[in-house]
């Protein structure tokens, strides 16, 4: 096959564009530039988007004995990541620019320009696995044989099309180390680099910071659940449900009890604050419904809102149309019950559906009724 | 068969042209000479001997004195000096001077060296003169900039980089003389496609190797004994006290030994190159009808670059197709970590963003054939057509 290897500069990239070399493929390195006004030097943790690394993809391209290129997706990516993040924030909800950054841009922009080059898939560092053993016959998505990072989670928005034009070499490692030690006997350069996180576009780290910048000031009320104004703040894009630190709350709870962000409403501005049971759920509503396989009412999945959480068992109650199988009666999204309640749930995060370690859908949480 | 074993068209000499075999030569054989030739002794003059030879011939054949030259490490260097050394030495001159004028579609190095010069101290003003759409400068454009008499030099490409487009510097030298303005030209475009200004018109001129057949690393500004200099870098006070540190030999006779044959070559080989890019430009014509050149042939320019634009073309797409099937190209000039920036040159000759998309430069050079023409030709069809599906995507 011709394979677009995207190279960030890191390690896991750098590994996977050789694995997929080994496999016999045609391989093409890419760095994405996904700013116009890039850093020169790296600092930090946020790990792929200066020049050095820029430099880092090429040098290891060049160990590996391929091509490479830079391509210009700043502008995909400000409109469709960056304005995301921001817009999502302002609208009270909590997104994950990396989720995002996978389903409009890495999966979408480089899959669609790549395709349209002649290229048969793009592979990427990401740890997960695509089998075509499943029921469907068509290639599916699993969880990576390394459960600690495993990140079919915020692959998921990929759907099922772009998971049959996708290779992920690195889904088989047990362990990170295993990846270091292949780089370095690979003779690449960035066998030692520091693993990135963060947001790759806050340069300094500060999220909070970042979208006050960005977004202004939009004074509004801290509330309890009743109703009584307990003070003020600076702009709901400042909390997160389930938030519980820096509410800059003076009276303590009539219980004593620790509290937390349970609700933001950004038309009122009105961020409320109430006791931890108040956060738990045990039904979850979510729309922009992407599947990999008909949901039927009624299956038990397993379910997961974070990237670093733990999956809970769950069952289907509706699924919304597009989504079910042929013939189903429609609903209007996708509701599930989980067997446990659980915690902090906010809208704008995506829900993922699993069956045992293979994805089934993915999906945006709505603001609970 | 790979990319790199399959046979290859060079197409981007205007970025690098191809090393010329005297060049290397000198280079190798002025190395190997021992010693500083800023030393007293006779290793010291023996290098002193070789570097002063390649100087008197870069002098003669530039037709100059020895003394004008001030050997630089290439272009970059050589232009911040005219327009930063210049200027504030102009100024500490004659305080009057507090500005400095260029061409707009002026390389980055004069253009963002007379932008740095605002937040400086003194401040120098930066202004730029307006081109029309054949990146000639607007005379009246140009009347305004210096009608003040602020400004101490005056700078403008005699070949534009991207677009090849020359410059009418005779013009610009009588426009600037009566307000006691210097002139300069980057010149490292020009030389060997075109003839050089006379220096009744101009007082610095900035020249680079690699342009012309000699190493990386080596460049010169030619500049008049009456032109003022400000001391921007600081050391043991070689080359008039403008540009402090070792003298270079082996790089200059490197960089002679190219002018030598380049100059030589001159006249024949611009003749041949013009033959390649009318053929080039029929050929393009044939393929892509729809095609628009930047300059259309009758328009003052360089025969060794075509720049042509491929309408609903992604150039990312269309270099890295070109690239694949063995053609080097160039988008516009080559950019820090590869990425292609909307163009400041076509944005000054009024093309829009928008109908910059799908630009291509194709630039020749001393080693240029038919067969590289043909090369680019038989791959052009289907590179445009996947550039265009791109492009159609990201529209």
């Amino acid at each position: 096959m011709k394979v677009l290897a995207a190279m960030s500069g890191g390690v896991d990239s750098a590994v996977a564009a050789a694995r997929a070399v080994d496999a016999g493929h045609e391989v093409v390195g890419v760095h994405m530039a996904l700013s116009k006004n890039r850093d020169q030097t790296r600092t930090g943790s946020r790990g792929c988007c200066t020049v050095e690394d820029a430099s880092d993809a090429r040098r290891a391209a060049d160990r590996i004995g391929i091509p490479y290129y830079v391509w210009d997706l700043s502008d995909d990516f400000h409109d469709l990541v960056v304005e995301d993040f921001l817009s999502e924030y302002a609208a009270g909800r909590t997104p994950n620019p990396c989720v995002r950054c996978n389903e409009r841009i890495k999966f979408a922009s480089l899959l669609e320009r790549a395709t349209a080059l002649g290229f048969d898939a793009v592979c990427t560092g990401h740890y997960a696995s695509i089998r075509t053993d499943g029921p469907a016959g068509a290639p599916s998505l699993h969880r990576s044989r390394n459960m600690a990072k495993d990140q079919s989670y915020v692959l998921a928005v990929m759907g099922p099309d772009a998971v049959g034009r996708s290779l992920f070499p690195l889904g088989e490692y047990e362990t990170k180390e295993e990846v270091r030690a292949e780089a370095r006997a690979r003779g690449l350069g960035v066998s030692t680099k520091p693993d990135s996180y963060d947001i790759c576009f806050v340069a300094d780290g500060d999220t909070r910071g970042f979208l006050e910048r960005h977004l202004g000031e939009a004074p509004g009320e801290i509330l309890d659940e009743a109703g009584t104004v307990l003070g003020t703040h600076r702009g709901t894009h400042g909390f997160t449900i389930g938030q519980r630190k820096g509410l800059g709350i003076q009276h303590p709870a009539p219980d004593g009890a620790p509290r937390y962000v349970v609700d933001i409403d950004p038309s009122s501005r009105q961020v409320v604050i109430g006791a931890a049971e108040l956060l738990s759920t045990r039904e979850l509503r979510a729309t922009d419904v992407i599947s990999f396989e008909p949901l039927e009412v009624g299956r038990r999945v397993h379910a997961q809102i974070r990237a670093h959480g733990e999956a809970t068992e769950a069952r289907i109650l509706e699924v919304p149309a597009g989504a079910g199988p042929e013939g189903a009666e429609p609903a209007e999204s996708l509701r599930i019950e989980l067997s446990t309640p659980i915690r902090g749930v906010a809208p704008g995060q995506t829900l993922v559906l699993y069956d045992g370690d293979r994805v089934l859908a993915a999906a945006t949480l709505e603001r609970r009724a | 068969m790979s990319a790199d074993e399959r046979e290859r068209a060079y197409l981007d000499h205007a970025a690098t042209t191809v090393l010329r075999p005297a060049a290397r030569e000198a280079f190798l054989e002025a190395s190997a000479v021992r010693g500083n030739p800023s030393s007293v002794h006779s290793s010291g003059r023996r290098a002193r001997s070789v570097l002063d030879e390649a100087l008197e011939q870069i002098a003669s054949l530039l037709g100059v004195r020895r003394s004008w030259l001030i050997m630089t490490s290439g272009g970059t260097e050589a232009d911040n000096l005219a327009l930063r050394a210049v200027a504030l030495g102009a100024h500490a001159k004659d305080p009057e001077r507090t500005a400095v004028a260029v061409a707009a579609t002026d390389h980055p190095a004069v253009v963002a060296t007379a932008g740095s010069l605002a937040s400086g101290s003194p401040a120098i003003e930066a202004r730029e003169l307006p081109v029309d759409h054949l990146g000639a400068l607007r005379p009246e454009g140009v009347a305004a900039a210096l009608a003040d008499g602020a400004v101490s030099v005056v700078s403008a490409a005699l070949v534009n980089n991207e677009t090849g487009a020359v410059q009418d510097l005779a013009a610009l030298a009588a426009a600037a003389r009566p307000h006691g303005t210097l002139v300069h030209t980057d010149a490292v475009q020009g030389v060997g496609h075109v003839s050089l200004p006379s220096w009744e018109d101009v007082d610095l001129m900035s020249l680079s190797g690699h342009k012309i057949g000699a190493p990386v690393g080596v460049g010169a500004l030619v500049a008049k004994p009456e032109v003022p200099f400000a001391v921007t870098s600081t050391g043991g006070g070689q080359q008039r006290g403008v540009r402090s540190g070792t003298l270079d030999a082996a790089h200059t006779a490197a960089y002679a030994a190219a002018l030598q044959e380049t100059l030589a070559e001159r006249e024949q080989q611009s003749r041949r190159l013009r033959a390649l890019s009318a053929r080039l430009r029929a050929g393009i014509r044939a393929v892509d009808p729809g095609a628009r050149f930047t300059l259309p042939e009758d328009a003052p320019q360089s025969g060794h670059i075509v720049h042509v634009i491929f309408p609903g073309a992604d150039s990312d797409s269309l270099l890295f197709l070109l690239d694949e099937r063995g053609v080097d190209s160039a988008a516009g000039s080559a950019c820090s970590a590869g990425v292609t920036q909307a163009s400041p040159v076509l944005a000054a000759m009024g093309v829009s963003d928008q109908q910059a998309r799908g630009a291509l430069r194709l630039s020749l050079g001393w080693t240029s054939t038919e067969r590289d023409i043909d090369l680019l030709l038989a791959a052009l069809p289907e590179s445009l057509e996947r550039a265009r599906a791109v492009g159609a995507l990201f529209g």
